[in-house]
């Protein structure tokens, strides 16, 4: 009786303080009904003696069904009516009984009023139906006319959408306005440049010079003058797979595809070492101090303590394809690797040293793709960026204390390589296909500051200038081009300095008072 | 003595006067609401002034009819005093389910003058005065928008006439049962009164989790 539910549920609702109804019985009830059959069976029992056959026989039926029950049955259910409900209108039925009953209720009620003025049932209910809006069901009428107002068209969309779905505008004036120049200061020629993923051809010392390997030659370009100075030149076939410099900026080391790291002073333009180790071309090189630190096609990661004889200071496990970005974090605590496994590994170290186990800290294998760039923040020392290739398409943020992914952005094309500015809060990432742009990106909250598009084919390789200003971006197209996007701006750049300047007279009174 | 009595009629709302201002609140009201909401297409709607406001009225011969329909009634039952509430109920045209309702509840107030007879009742409220109170509504009404939530379906309206259980059934009308809104939030916007009715215009609204 699915219509009686609703108006019971009303009535229960408004007799909250009445009995209970719902839910199982309660324990006295169970009980006293137990009683009662069972004073009912004696009494039956006692009934046998006294003259009542028929009442008898079917409690016996009753209890023994298989003894006489045709007979029985066909007493009991011979003549049962049973109505054709089919016809019954039940809505109509209900709602004119409920009415009379409303009648008398009501009639009930006046009498009741006239002698408690303010019943608060009555008040309660009145409450009720005023807050479900259903009105007094005795003293209105609800019309409504006929011929109904056509509905919209089907192909009408609320044109209101407009105000619901504008997203809070991103103000691009609020915060960092700054001006990014679009387009690249600079275009250099790089011929022959090995478009290769796998490869880091490019990297600014801290004395301003560029180097960068093109086909089987190794270049220095000063920034400063502008001299281009050839360094080396293999022999055909050869050719450097990775650079880097060391940190004080005179020497390079070069990973060839020998898996020779070799060590060149570069003022003199003159070899000072070769260090093998490797049995397959070394793509990643970074430096901590007088640790060069090289990952190989082989899947080993190497520390070569340059200042001695035996260079070889340890060997790290932890991939098993090649090698393709190595980066130490900013205060040299951390180490981070990335291969071909898609996998990151960051190896714990030591300031100054090399790293203090051989297995990794932490196994970071959430990316789709061969990992290569990789970036450590520059204020945050444990937080590492790491770019996906192809399949990836992420670039992803990791706490390197617990190892745990903190960001992911998808970039919708592949990460090549990853810097941090040094004067803003932002990071750089330069992509391949389909727009081979740079993207310069606001953190944490990743909106995207700007694209900078020139190059025509992938950019691989990126480097930030020794004063953070410019950064320099080597693509598959043969160009190298010069981006001056994180320029300080003037006036900000003012405050910083007049608040160092405040700052250092303090400190000095700190000192002296002690 | 002459001017005093002139100046007497000019001023003074009769309940029929009353039903017709309250019937015209409730035409240009419920096509502002057909408009700011977005049920029908903007393009079916065209703008006139009213109120010092510019409010959009539908061009849909249907709607126009059906408006005309409904609100001649009403206002024949409002002239008699025999009417609570007119409520504009928006609904899921294919769902038929009722996403807002618009409460317009009407209260007899006595009036200011000769109060012998309740067909007599007349109110010497400044006309301007209502009207000013009326487009103080209407500005509630398009500013309804930045709370309301959004009505992202195909959806058409209705409008159901509260009157008092002594009421007869006109024709070409049908009687209703109340509508009832799951999880409504009801917004009480301003009031405004002739002098002989006064208006409480309510939105009651789906709220959406």
């Amino acid at each position: 009786m699915s219509q009686f539910n609703y108006l019971n549920d009303l009535k229960d609702l408004k007799t909250i303080d009445g009995g209970i109804t719902r839910g199982p019985v309660p324990r006295w009830q169970k009980k006293l009904d137990a009683s009662l059959t069972a004073n009912r069976s004696v009494l039956s029992q006692s009934n046998v003696t006294t003259k009542t056959p028929a009442k008898l026989n079917l409690d016996k039926a009753r209890k023994t069904p298989n003894h006489k029950e045709k007979t029985i049955s066909a007493d009991r259910f011979g003549d049962r009516f049973i109505p054709s409900r089919s016809t019954s209108n039940f809505d109509l039925g209900h709602y004119l009984l409920r009415k009379e009953d409303n009648k008398d209720k009501e009639e009930c009620e006046d009498k009741a009023e006239e002698t408690t003025a303010n019943s608060p049932k009555s008040d309660r209910e009145k409450l009720l139906l005023d807050s479900l809006q259903m009105g007094d069901i005795n003293t209105q009428r609800i019309f409504c006319y006929q011929n109904k107002a056509p509905a919209a068209p089907e192909s009408h969309v609320n044109p209101i959408r407009v105000v619901y779905s504008m997203k809070t505008p991103v103000s691009h004036k609020s915060g960092a306005t700054r001006y990014i120049p679009t387009s690249s200061d600079r275009i250099l020629d790089a011929p022959d440049i090995i478009n290769d993923y796998y490869l880091n051809l490019l990297d600014w010392s801290s004395q301003n010079i560029v180097s960068v390997a093109l086909g089987n030659s190794v270049y220095l370009w000063n920034s400063t003058t502008g001299a281009i100075e050839q360094l080396i030149e293999y022999d055909e076939g050869d050719h450097a797979c990775s650079l880097a410099w060391i940190t004080e900026g005179h020497i390079l080391a070069i990973g060839n595809n020998a898996g020779i790291v070799e060590l060149w002073d570069c003022s003199k333009m003159k070899r000072l070492r070769v260090m093998t180790g490797h049995s397959s071309r070394i793509g990643a090189l970074t430096w901590n101090s007088f640790i060069a630190t090289s990952g190989s096609r082989d899947g080993s990661i190497l520390h070569h303590d340059v200042r001695q004889r035996e260079h070889r200071a340890a060997s790290l496990s932890g991939h098993s394809q090649e090698v393709c970005g190595l980066k130490w974090s900013t205060d040299y605590k951390y180490l981070a690797s990335g291969g071909n496994d898609n996998l990151v590994n960051i190896y714990q170290g030591v300031p100054g040293g090399s790293t203090t186990h051989n297995e990794p800290l932490h196994v970071l294998n959430q990316h789709q793709a061969a990992v290569r760039a990789l970036a450590w923040c520059p204020w945050q020392t444990n937080i590492l960026t790491t770019g996906g290739g192809t399949a990836d398409r992420c670039i992803k943020f990791w706490n390197a204390n617990n190892g745990s992914l903190i960001n992911s952005v998808d970039t919708k094309s592949q990460v090549c390589a990853l810097l941090w500015s040094k004067s803003y809060k932002e990071l750089i990432s330069a992509h391949g296909y389909a727009n081979n742009q740079l993207t310069i990106w606001r953190y944490p909250s990743m909106v995207k500051q700007i694209e900078l598009t020139g190059h025509t084919s992938r950019v691989l390789h990126m480097a930030l200038s020794p004063d953070g200003n410019t950064v320099i971006s080597a693509g598959a197209d043969e160009t190298l081009r010069l981006w001056n996007c994180f320029t300080p701006d003037p006036v900000a750049s003012k405050k910083p300095s007049a608040a160092s300047c405040k700052a250092k007279p303090s400190i000095l009174r700190s000192t002296s008072l002690r | 003595m002459a001017t005093s009595t002139a100046q007497e009629i000019k001023n003074c709302i009769t309940l029929k006067g009353s039903a017709t201002i309250i019937a015209e609140y409730l035409k240009y009201g419920i096509n502002s609401i057909l408009f700011q909401r977005g049920i029908y297409p903007p393009e079916e709607f065209d703008n006139t002034q009213q109120y010092g406001l510019t409010i959009l009225m539908s061009k849909n011969e249907k709607i126009q009819e059906f408006l005309t329909n409904v609100l001649s009634q009403t206002e024949q039952w409002l002239s008699k005093n025999l009417l609570n509430k007119v409520s504009m109920v928006i609904t899921n045209a294919h769902t038929k389910e009722v996403l807002e309702c618009w409460d317009f509840k009407v209260q007899a107030q006595s009036g200011d003058g000769d109060d012998s007879s309740p067909m007599n009742l007349t109110s010497s409220k400044d006309l301007k005065r209502v009207q000013g109170e009326i487009r103080d509504v209407m500005r509630q009404i398009s500013a309804t928008v930045s709370y309301l939530p959004y009505l992202d379906c195909i959806c058409t309206f209705d409008v159901m006439i509260h009157t008092l259980q002594n009421c007869e059934l006109p024709n070409g009308w049908d009687e209703t049962a109340g509508i009832f809104i799951q999880n409504a939030q009801a917004v009480q916007l301003r009031s405004f009164s002739t002098g002989l009715h006064k208006v409480d215009t309510v939105v009651n609204y789906k709220m959406t989790v």
